[in-house]
């Protein structure tokens, strides 16, 4: 990779990205339920040419599980992180343009639920909404917006000083125009960055959450219910339902990850040359 | 027609210095003045203030009789120091022209902008090249007053002359009021037909310089 230039590896990565996110759609989509319901007769079998992942304790096939249950997890952070990242606009944008007012109870509100960790904040809203899917999502989005939503204000605040703003109000340009045309333009990298960066923090508390019992119910093969099942058998010597989905999921994370660092170098100017 | 300051004050917060105070200012149409005073006499913030972009604390300025309208393209426009400041980074400079009205061809050429630079980036052009742009950007906003803030005091003599040659010919075309802020005592002779030394024209004391 070293020969290639940021912009290239940049490239490859949102194409990989792509192949990666549709093929785990389309494969979560297409696999039907038939193949992953297993027979005893394979049950327990290490990996294989037959079985890449092997099979666990029911005889289902681990691969296809992984990835029917990567299809829900993507699901849940895609929506989870583009949800935050949009309330993380909206208040940062908010709490910098409003009243000195809002802005303490905003900022305040954002020191509130950073403060509590993440994972407890989660759990207990997930389990107030009746868990499942619905209480999962709500419970990610409402806790992941704060960073993402400081860094808008601050920027914010610090654009809205620029000369070159109150140049543009004596040119006779109303708020909403200077908004528009000379703050977003500076915000919108901020907002793909956090809304990238997020995605994996989302996809890991998805896991997290379902693996401790309070997100997803057990019979959706989600990769935390894959992991959460497979702590029974490891002591019986039975590693493969642990490692491969652990291993896939950790793969897509930092393939997200990357491709949030190669946007956030190539949107700064100061490192967009290198 | 006259750009006029009465009893104008200024300061940042009422625990601290006046800054400027009881400052009386008039300028009609067609008349060029200078203003000079040593570095931290409040220069720029007077310009700030006569061009709008500080309420004063006490005192008012008043255009033909009137305060300054809020809203709309402002009749008195101020270019400031730093160019690199005043346009947005992440617009191309013909976008930074067009947000003052219409393309002037003539202005364009007139300050020897040359039609490449309108597609560039500012980071892309030295400081007398953006001074240009924003000399221009000001004019083509079709004001009546001009008030320059030490607009070329960083750039060399030949871009300084070249700049105010295009500004004063504008300014006589246009019959504009031109306020001038300047440390340099030759350009002021050339430029103004008045001066204003700012401490002797205070009412009260100077402030500190560093209270």
């Amino acid at each position: 990779m070293r020969s290639l230039n940021r912009r290239k590896k940049l490239l490859l990565l949102t194409v990989g990205m792509g192949v990666v996110f549709f093929g785990i759609y389309g494969l979560g989509i297409l696999i039907p339920e038939e193949w992953v319901a297993g027979s005893f007769l394979s049950a327990r079998q290490p990996p294989s040419l037959a079985h890449p992942f092997g099979t666990d304790a029911l005889g289902r096939d681990l691969l296809l599980r992984t990835l029917k249950g990567l299809s829900v997890s993507t699901t849940v952070g895609l929506i989870a992180s583009g949800v935050s990242a949009v309330i993380a606009l909206l208040v940062g944008i908010a709490a910098a343009t409003g009243s000195r007012w809002m802005d303490g109870a905003i900022s305040w509100l954002i020191d509130l639920v950073m403060g509590v960790p993440h994972t407890i904040l989660i759990i207990l809203i997930s389990f107030a909404m009746g868990r499942g899917l619905k209480g999962l999502l709500v419970g990610i989005a409402a806790t992941h917006w704060c960073s993402l939503a400081r860094l808008i204000r601050g920027e914010v605040l610090q654009l809205r000083s620029q000369q070159y703003v109150a140049v543009s109000r004596k040119l006779g340009k109303s708020s909403g125009w200077i908004l528009i045309y000379h703050l977003l333009p500076h915000l919108l990298p901020q907002f793909f960055v956090g809304l990238v960066l997020m995605f994996p923090h989302a996809i890991l508390h998805e896991a997290a959450i379902s693996f401790l019992g309070f997100g997803l119910p057990p019979e959706q093969p989600a990769i935390g219910i894959i992991l959460s099942e497979s702590m029974g058998y490891l002591s019986a010597g039975l590693w493969w339902p642990a490692v491969l989905p652990g291993l896939t999921l950790v793969l897509l994370v930092l393939l997200v990850d990357n491709l949030g660092e190669q946007l956030q170098s190539l949107f700064d100017p100061s490192s967009a040359q290198e | 027609m006259a750009l006029e300051a009465q009893g104008l004050s200024f300061r940042y917060h009422k625990n601290q210095p006046w800054i400027i105070k009881d400052c009386n200012l008039n300028i009609q149409k067609g008349q060029r003045l200078a203003v000079f005073a040593p570095s931290g006499h409040g220069k720029t913030t007077l310009a700030m203030l006569l061009a709008g972009y500080l309420e004063p604390t006490k005192g008012q300025i008043l255009l033909d009789g009137k305060p300054l309208p809020e809203t709309g393209v402002c009749p008195v426009q101020l270019i400031l120091q730093h160019p690199e400041k005043a346009v947005n980074p992440r617009w191309r400079l013909r976008r930074v022209l067009e947000e003052s009205g219409r393309l002037s061809e003539e202005l364009l050429y007139a300050f020897g902008i040359e039609g490449a630079w309108l597609d560039r980036f500012p980071r892309e052009l030295s400081g007398g090249e953006l001074q240009r742009f924003c000399v221009a950007r000001a004019l083509m906003s079709g004001a009546d007053y001009l008030i320059c803030d030490e607009i070329t005091t960083m750039l060399d003599v030949i871009t300084q002359a070249q700049i105010w040659h295009v500004v004063l010919e504008e300014v006589r075309k246009r019959d504009m009021g031109l306020i001038a802020v300047t440390h340099n005592h030759h350009l002021a002779e050339r430029i103004a037909t008045e001066t204003l030394t700012l401490p002797t024209d205070f009412s009260g004391t100077l402030p500190p310089l560093h209270p």
